[in-house]
């Protein structure tokens, strides 16, 4: 009697013709060689049919993934450029970078110093550090919100679905409305960060029944608490005094103005350990696009995956909104269109949403210093009222599209 | 700790005819319902097995049960050796490859990525060196080759289903266990699905088959299980369970059994009234 084993890798493989090796090797390829011996009805045809070769295929209509790696370095570096040259006072892009390495340390003799009379205290004290945080903000929105559309297996979601973002401007409302200063000026960012956090910890707890959470469960228990929060809002703006209902309203819009070194030093660490460890989750997260189930079958833990992910989405959130309050939209378009130009594998879709929300929120904050003369507007209102209408542009297009999103 | 540092148990060779998956005394409720009542079911190498039965019988409980997504009420089921929750998830997914009846992917995937996440149990082990390999032969097993790069969510029902079978044949499993994998196909890509699950067998693998087409368990399964209303009430080869009064009793629709004109297997034919005497 022959013994025969489990062979199955040499099973799946045995039916690409010319890419085995040649001699076939004892042991496994013998198994290997049972797909052909025994009791197929079109084994010949089989072996006429010439060799698929084994080539590494493009989705149809997609841009390489090198190509748009290096497409969107390029762009963060020339807008982060462009926004430190841009303001009240312009300063020209060979100074800003001799500015920028002095600052380092390095002097370069052909590199110029900024000319102007506090040129270099005005890049370092105001437009780096500004610069430096809405880099941070942008990539820290924009994959949350890859990791949100990932975990959902929905194009639609975007953080603010379980409630980080209305949980922060509770904390901050909150914090404004009582004045509470025990933490200087970092207190109310931390109440928002702890709000934000503890908000998706509620939902989540809400939504889960039996060890599990469906996940319209999930999104619909994050409409519920977010109208709560919403009304806590209102009622928070209705009892305040006219100057914190102002700093309330305004906070809701989302601003980079005032940024400081000390801020970016705060969510720095943490931005940058939630997306690397992100980054760690992408392939689970492909898996889950066949479905929980499916998911599962391939050995993925999908509840396990699912916490891991929403903690990574708070922290990024609730670290992102601390100081810069509500922006909204980054989140949602960002992975959508980096989605579109290199299809939805998360290996690349979340390090590409990191650079493309810098690159985005850069911009945007560009325009909100500059558009109007002399006025910063709300970098929030921003983002929706550009990134809405293109939303919607996205909505219509992608349905009209065969197979839907893409 | 100690997966860790060992890595994933891989499955272990096995001679043919050793049970993979073991259900024991398997009974499953759904709000006071017994949906399976008592089930003991081997899965053993080297054999396909279909497991057949009227509409609303337990097929569809019988599968999960057998891949450990499902609550027993009592019973037990063993994967190589050990309670199924002694794995850890991807040592399962060594263990067995799942082809759901329907599977929607969420986001505009190709046909080659879909069939490549096939291969993920396996990533970075020794074995993924042969990934390119093993999904080109599961592309090709299935004919699906020539729309790798077309979106998933574009492909038709039909095509769907073989990326789908692809994917789980990239899997390269110990046992594959499909739920009605021929469904959404025509004639000859049922033979051809039905062929490539025999052959994945015949490398001393086991195939799970639940599937409504007799003529195709009666063709090609090795070993027939036949459910009805939760209990397994036959569990032979097809020659000895396929008989006109256990199928008609079944069924509850009177059938008559011949054999294969080429192969001599059975085929089912249920009793029909001419055309002109349908009243």
């Amino acid at each position: 009697m022959t013994v025969r084993t489990h062979t199955a890798q040499d099973a799946a493989a045995a039916e690409a013709p010319g890419t085995r090796p040649a001699p076939p090797a004892p042991g496994p390829a013998q198994a290997a060689d049972d797909w052909h011996d025994h009791g197929s009805p079109r084994r010949g045809a089989r072996a006429a049919r010439p060799a698929p070769p084994v080539e590494r295929k493009r989705g149809a209509g997609r841009t390489p993934v090198s190509l748009l790696f290096l497409v969107l370095t390029a762009l963060l570096v020339v807008t982060t450029l462009t926004s430190a040259m841009i303001g009240q006072l312009f300063i020209p892009p060979l100074e800003v970078i001799g500015s920028f390495f002095r600052g380092l340390g390095f002097t370069f003799s052909w590199l110029p110093a900024p000319s102007q009379e506090f040129g270099h205290e005005a890049l370092w004290e105001v437009r780096f550090p500004r610069v430096a945080m809405t880099v941070l903000v942008g990539a820290a929105l924009a994959i949350a919100g890859a990791l949100m559309q990932g975990i959902f297996g929905n194009p639609l979601a975007e953080p603010g679905v379980v409630g980080v973002s209305s949980g922060a401007a509770v904390g901050a409302s909150f914090a404004i409305l009582f004045g509470f200063t025990f933490a200087g000026s970092f207190t109310v960012p931390l109440f928002a960060f702890v709000c934000g956090l503890a908000t998706t910890a509620l939902v989540y707890m809400l939504a889960r029944a039996n060890g599990r959470t469906e996940v319209v469960t999930l999104i619909l228990t994050g409409v519920a608490v977010n109208a709560v929060a919403g009304a806590a809002i209102s009622f928070i703006v209705f009892k305040a005094p006219t100057q914190a209902r102002e700093q309330i309203v305004f906070w809701q819009m989302g601003s980079f103005n005032g940024s400081r070194w000390e801020q970016v030093s705060i969510i720095l660490p943490i931005i940058v350990v939630a997306s690397l460890l992100a980054l760690l989750l992408a392939r689970q997260l492909d898996l889950l696009a066949l479905g929980e189930k499916s998911a599962r079958h391939l050995g993925v833990n999908v509840e396990r995956l699912r916490i891991i992910a929403m903690v990574y989405v708070a922290l990024l959130v609730s670290a992102a909104v601390a100081f810069a309050g509500i922006i909204a939209f980054v989140g949602l378009v960002v992975p959508h269109l980096i989605r579109m130009l290199i299809g939805p594998g998360h290996r690349a879709l979340l390090p590409a949403s990191l650079l493309g929300g810098s690159v985005l929120l850069v911009i945007a904050d560009l325009g909100a210093r500059t558009l109007v003369e002399f006025a910063d507007l709300p970098i929030g209102m921003l983002t929706s009222l550009v990134g809405g209408p293109f939303f919607f542009y996205l909505l219509r297009r992608s349905r009209a599209a065969p197979g839907g999103w893409g | 700790m100690i997966t860790l540092l060992k890595g994933p148990r891989r499955p272990s060779p096995a001679p043919h005819g050793t049970p993979l998956i073991s259900v024991r005394d398997a009974v499953v409720e759904f709000r006071d319902r017994r949906i399976l009542d008592g089930i003991g079911l081997d899965i053993r190498t080297g054999e396909v097995l279909a497991i057949v039965g009227p509409n609303g019988a337990g097929q569809s409980t019988l599968l999960p049960v057998i891949t450990g997504d499902a609550e027993l009420v009592r019973g037990t089921v063993s994967v190589d050796g050990a309670a199924w929750h002694a794995w850890s998830g991807r040592e399962l997914a060594m263990r067995r490859a799942v082809l759901l009846q329907q599977v929607d992917v969420s986001f505009p995937f190709t046909a080659l990525e879909v069939a490549e996440m096939g291969r993920s149990p396996w990533a970075n082990l020794p074995e993924s060196q042969h990934d390119d390999r093993i999904v080109a032969g599961a592309l090709a097993r299935t004919e699906t080759q020539s729309f790798t790069a077309r979106k998933y969510s574009s492909l038709s029902g039909g095509e769907r289903a073989r990326v789908a079978l692809s994917r789980v044949l990239a899997q390269t499993a110990a046992a594959m266990l499909l739920d009605e994998p021929t469904a959404a196909l025509d004639i000859r890509h049922q033979e051809t699905v039905l062929t490539t699950a025999r052959q994945y067998a015949q490398t001393g693998c086991a195939v799970v088959v639940i599937i409504h087409d007799l003529d195709l368990a009666g063709a090609y399964a090795d070993r027939v299980a036949v459910l009805s209303d939760g209990r397994i009430v036959a569990d032979g080869t097809p020659e000895d369970v396929f008989t006109a009064p256990l199928l008609s009793h079944v069924y509850d629709y009177p059938v008559t059994v011949v054999p294969d004109p080429t192969t001599g297997a059975p085929v089912i034919v249920p009793v029909r009234t001419p055309k002109e005497e349908t009243p």
